[in-house]
């Protein structure tokens, strides 16, 4: 399954979706309002301490995700040591870490569905103005079962081009890829059309 | 005029094309610096399907990533994403698509020259101005370290802008009514 859901069990799965991702912006604001490089390496402990409730194969898993991160935050803390300012740099360095573990612990424990769930009640209000909410999750749907599609599409395409030539394809594959996505899109249409369509009030 | 069936699913195949490009080898610059073919992804949706459907594409994308799917280049997603530094760049992918269709649909000139300018001032202006100013502001104001950071993906970027001119003067030439900001 297309999702980052982590199949490990830990306490914060069971939680609801809603109540995770509000405190997570309320951590989030709290982090950024802390200053001292001390406070934010406790929040730094605590959040720790949040992964490791779900065993050290969890933990391992939400340093993993952290790893795209480091070459920036290494790249940062060294600009505040030349300048001579190595507090603040470890404070940036601290926050910046944690509110994207934080962040990556929601998303490790929290099911697509549910996620959507939380969306489409974040939209419902724009339902008051007359909007439709519904072909937003028509859309979601489609691109969940199009990536894999069009991923499978990309190598074979690129399989097809390494038979016939010793140079990488680089970005000579995108046109045939693009063009097969705009045939895709006539079909699936087509396809929406045939089984009724959405309703003729949305008209983006 | 699109039907809104049409609309939608074009608006979802760019999303997932978007996507599809994030997975294909990067290439690495003569110097070094790999280069992912995501964005453009992002010069396409806007150069093809115009602002609106564009921009919209681009913000489904976006609020997929954050729904938790790794549709990022290298596999990333969730909503880590929208904490780390980089956060600008990939909030500014919907701006960005929609106005390389805004200037797109202004534009009269050859084809792969208008999709070209587009792509430069949408894909890489506009999208090069949110990621500094997210990254200013997540890292508390260490600007001067951004722009010497940034610098080594500029050269990759102008190869976009080309290849992005091209692609859509090859889409163009295969199916001139899909051309969506020409319409």
């Amino acid at each position: 399954m297309l999702a980052l859901t982590s199949d490990i069990q830990t306490p914060f799965h069971r939680l609801r979706a809603g109540w995770k991702l509000a405190a997570l912006s309320l951590s989030t604001v709290g982090l950024f309002a802390l200053q001292s490089p001390l406070w934010l390496a406790g929040a730094a402990a605590v959040t720790a301490g949040f992964y490791l409730t779900g065993g050290v194969r969890f933990a391992r898993l939400g340093l993993r995700m952290l790893r795209p991160l480091w070459l920036v935050l290494a790249l940062i803390l060294l600009w505040h040591v030349v300048t001579g300012d190595w507090a603040r740099g470890s404070a940036i360095c601290l926050r910046l870490g944690t509110a994207v573990a934080l962040a990556n612990l929601v998303t490790l424990t929290t099911k697509l569905s549910d996620m959507i769930d939380v969306l489409m009640w974040l939209l419902s209000p724009l339902r008051a103005i007359g909007l439709r909410t519904a072909p937003v999750a028509l859309a979601i749907a489609l691109v969940v079962r199009f990536v894999p599609v069009l991923g499978d599409r990309a190598r074979s395409l690129t399989q097809a081009w390494k038979a016939r030539s010793t140079r990488p394809p680089a970005w000579r594959i995108v046109l045939p890829l693009t063009l097969s996505a705009l045939d895709d899109a006539d079909h699936v249409a087509e396809a929406l059309r045939a089984r009724g369509g959405v309703a003729a009030e949305f008209r983006p | 005029m699109q039907s809104p069936e049409k609309s939608i699913a074009l608006i979802a195949l760019f999303a997932a094309l978007t996507a599809a490009l994030g997975l294909i080898p990067q290439f690495t610059m003569p110097w070094g610096v790999p280069i992912t073919a995501q964005s453009l992804g992002v010069m396409l949706a806007g150069a093809v399907l115009g602002a609106k459907r564009g921009g919209l594409s681009m913000l489904l994308f976006v609020g997929l990533v954050a729904l938790g799917l790794p549709l990022l280049a290298g596999g990333r997603g969730g909503l880590g994403v929208f904490a780390s530094p980089t956060a600008g760049f990939v909030v500014g992918f919907p701006v960005a698509a929609f106005v390389t269709g805004l200037v797109m649909e202004r534009l009269r000139g050859p084809i792969a020259l208008s999709a070209g300018v587009a792509a430069a001032i949408g894909g890489v202006l506009v999208l090069y101005a949110f990621g500094m100013v997210g990254f200013y502001l997540l890292t508390d104001r260490t600007l001067f370290a951004a722009i010497g950071i940034l610098w080594v993906y500029i050269p990759g970027d102008l190869v976009k802008v080309v290849v992005t001119g091209l692609i859509v003067r090859g889409l163009y030439q295969a199916r001139p009514g899909a051309i969506l900001s020409r319409g």
